[in-house]
């Protein structure tokens, strides 16, 4: 090789290093400050001086989020409604995808095209009629008042992720199935949905993902600080004034409800990816 | 077209069966609500005990029409999705190709692009917001200390500024989301034309605007247009930062306010508010089919 290419190529190299750098400060940096300020003392958080580490480092700051505030709580509901949400809109949705993506029927592209319209309303725009309809069913600040609308905003995308990984499941498994005796439904029950564990796996993911983060619905359906989910705890907080906010413990309280988050994108990346570029649905 | 008598009478009983709790929940929680705001934007009413529904035909909507503060609404809407869908798709695009790139730690670094994406936009939004605070927020000392704005100047207080403060967020949060998706583009170009294009000495802007491009335009279509629908919504990040304040009001921050602020108002706003709502539908509603047009999406 030409001495002269190889400069350009390490200069290449060097531009592009340079880039991947920034590129993550860029990315990484309001987190980290978030984690830097939760381990901040209250006396080196508010003042001029910016310093990249934490001064008077203390966990006092994640003491307090539990101890002052329902926090606990906002973390067990956003867990019971995340969580019930994704386990019925999986099972529902498997079964609608199942229908769709290998049963011989008629209307199929209509049918499709009403279930994905759902994940095409704007939430505001179905957020007075669903208010009065929870609130005549008495399920106001309730697990079910905020489960229920929560699968139906999910179902398209579960739906519709779950019938591209059935497609791609091979046929002949389900008809020897089918010839030894167990009906579709069994076959379904017993050797799809088995087989398909990681697109289940994927798809719960982000089902998971969007009901944990949901904040307009949550925000409208739960009226007292107990039942509140931990977006909208973290967006009501406030200190013991109104203009007094606890910025320290905010962010501790920021840090703890992502942590799992980046977890299970730093362990799950590859299949997220790969679930949000099936679907091309944003979670 | 398939005749009818090709279909299994079993397997469509199946599909029945399978497919009714779905249909029945979306049934319940998305279309119901829909018909009814849309019944509603026709009255005067409030969910006030005893208080009479009034008939206004569009009364509401010709209201809406002429009501600055929704005008407002709509243009910041507007400039909100231009500026936040032009930047995120630019630096979207940047990443991108950085990630496609062959380099050490790739898997790593390509998860931790990730990260902001996984981040509830309400925690985002209070994570920024302390690094926008006057007296302490890191964002706010360094412009001072480079001499850009004036110390102890708020942004999130300041016409213009809070605007673009709320669109900086939007883009750390949404950019890694278009990224992966115009990544997912990139991969499938073949090696072998990038080799061609080198041993024909294309320089590699050249390579980028003859290679890159062209096959990359259909998933830059599909990218564009989720990230319009998605950015034509916003609630969450201007609800958190400002409430709506020194002019970042947006379609469904007023739409909210409109609801829930008055929602047993004697004025009977919640029609007016229904009535902002299917246009808000409506608008959306527009994008969606030509979404669906232009992507030409096969549903069988």
């Amino acid at each position: 090789m030409r001495w002269g290419m190889r400069a350009k190529r390490n200069t290449q190299r060097t531009i592009l290093y340079i880039l991947v750098i920034l590129m993550v400060i860029f990315y990484i940096f309001p987190f980290y400050w978030a984690i830097k300020s939760s381990f901040t003392a209250d006396q080196y958080l508010f003042t001029k001086n910016i310093t990249l580490w934490p001064q008077g480092f203390t966990f006092e700051n994640y003491i307090k989020v539990f101890t002052e505030r329902p926090f606990g709580l906002n973390i067990l509901n956003s867990i019971i409604v995340a969580g019930a949400t994704t386990i019925f809109s999986i099972i529902v949705g498997s079964f609608a995808a199942y229908a769709i993506a290998r049963l011989k029927i008629p209307g199929k592209g209509p049918l499709m095209l009403l279930i994905l319209a759902v994940s095409m309303f704007p939430q505001v725009s179905i957020l007075g009629g669903l208010f009065q309809l929870l609130r005549n069913l008495g399920l106001i600040n309730t697990y079910p008042g905020l489960i229920i609308p929560y699968i139906a905003l999910n179902l398209p995308l579960t739906t519709w992720i779950l019938q591209n990984f059935f497609r791609e499941l091979p046929k002949e498994i389900e008809e020897s199935a089918y010839i030894d005796g167990c009906s579709k439904f069994e076959t379904l029950w017993r050797i799809v949905l088995p087989l398909s564990a990681p697109g289940l796996v994927t798809t719960g993911l982000l089902a998971f993902i969007q009901a944990w983060n949901e904040f307009l619905f949550a925000l409208t359906f739960m009226q007292t600080p107990a039942k509140y989910t931990v977006p909208v705890a973290i967006a009501m907080f406030t200190g013991k004034t109104f203009y007094e906010v606890p910025w320290g413990q905010l962010m501790a309280a920021s840090v703890i409800v992502t942590m799992p988050l980046v977890i299970l994108v730093l362990v799950f990346q590859n299949r997220i990816v790969q679930g949000l570029t099936a679907g091309s649905v944003k979670g | 077209m398939k005749v009818k008598g090709t279909y299994k009478r079993s397997d469509i009983w199946l599909a029945f069966w399978l497919i009714i709790p779905t249909l029945i929940a979306i049934g319940i929680t998305a279309f119901y609500p829909l018909g009814q705001t849309l019944y509603d934007s026709f009255f005067r009413w409030s969910l006030r005990p005893g208080f009479e529904r009034e008939f206004l035909g569009f009364q509401n909507y010709v209201n809406l029409f002429q009501d600055p503060r929704f005008l407002r609404s709509l243009w910041n809407t507007v400039y909100f999705t231009f500026f936040s869908v032009l930047i995120e798709f630019l630096l979207g695009l940047g990443t991108a190709l950085i990630l496609n790139a062959d380099f050490k730690l790739r898997g790593l670094v390509r998860a931790a692009v990730l990260i902001p994406w996984a981040i509830p936009t309400a925690v985002s939004s209070q994570m920024w917001k302390w690094m926008y605070n006057d007296q302490y927020g890191v964002i706010s000392l360094m412009l001072y200390n480079l001499g850009i704005l004036e110390e102890g100047t708020p942004i999130l207080g300041t016409p213009g500024m809070a605007m673009s403060a709320i669109i900086a967020v939007d883009v750390w949060k949404t950019t890694p989301f278009v990224a992966l998706l115009l990544l997912a583009g990139l991969q499938i170009i073949p090696n072998e034309l990038y080799e061609a294009a080198r041993i024909d000495g294309a320089s590699i802007w050249k390579q980028f605007t003859s290679i890159t491009l062209p096959v990359l335009r259909p998933t830059i279509g599909v990218t564009l247009i989720f990230r319009t629908l998605d950015a034509l919504r916003v609630f969450d990040i201007v609800y958190i930062m400002t409430q709506g304040a020194v002019g970042t009001e947006t379609l469904a921050v007023y739409n909210r306010s409109l609801l829930m602020d008055n929602i047993f108002s004697p004025r009977g706003l919640f029609g007016y508010g229904s009535a902002l709502s299917v246009v808000i539908f409506l608008i959306i509603g527009l994008f969606t089919i030509i979404y669906m047009r232009s992507l030409n999406i096969k549903l069988d």
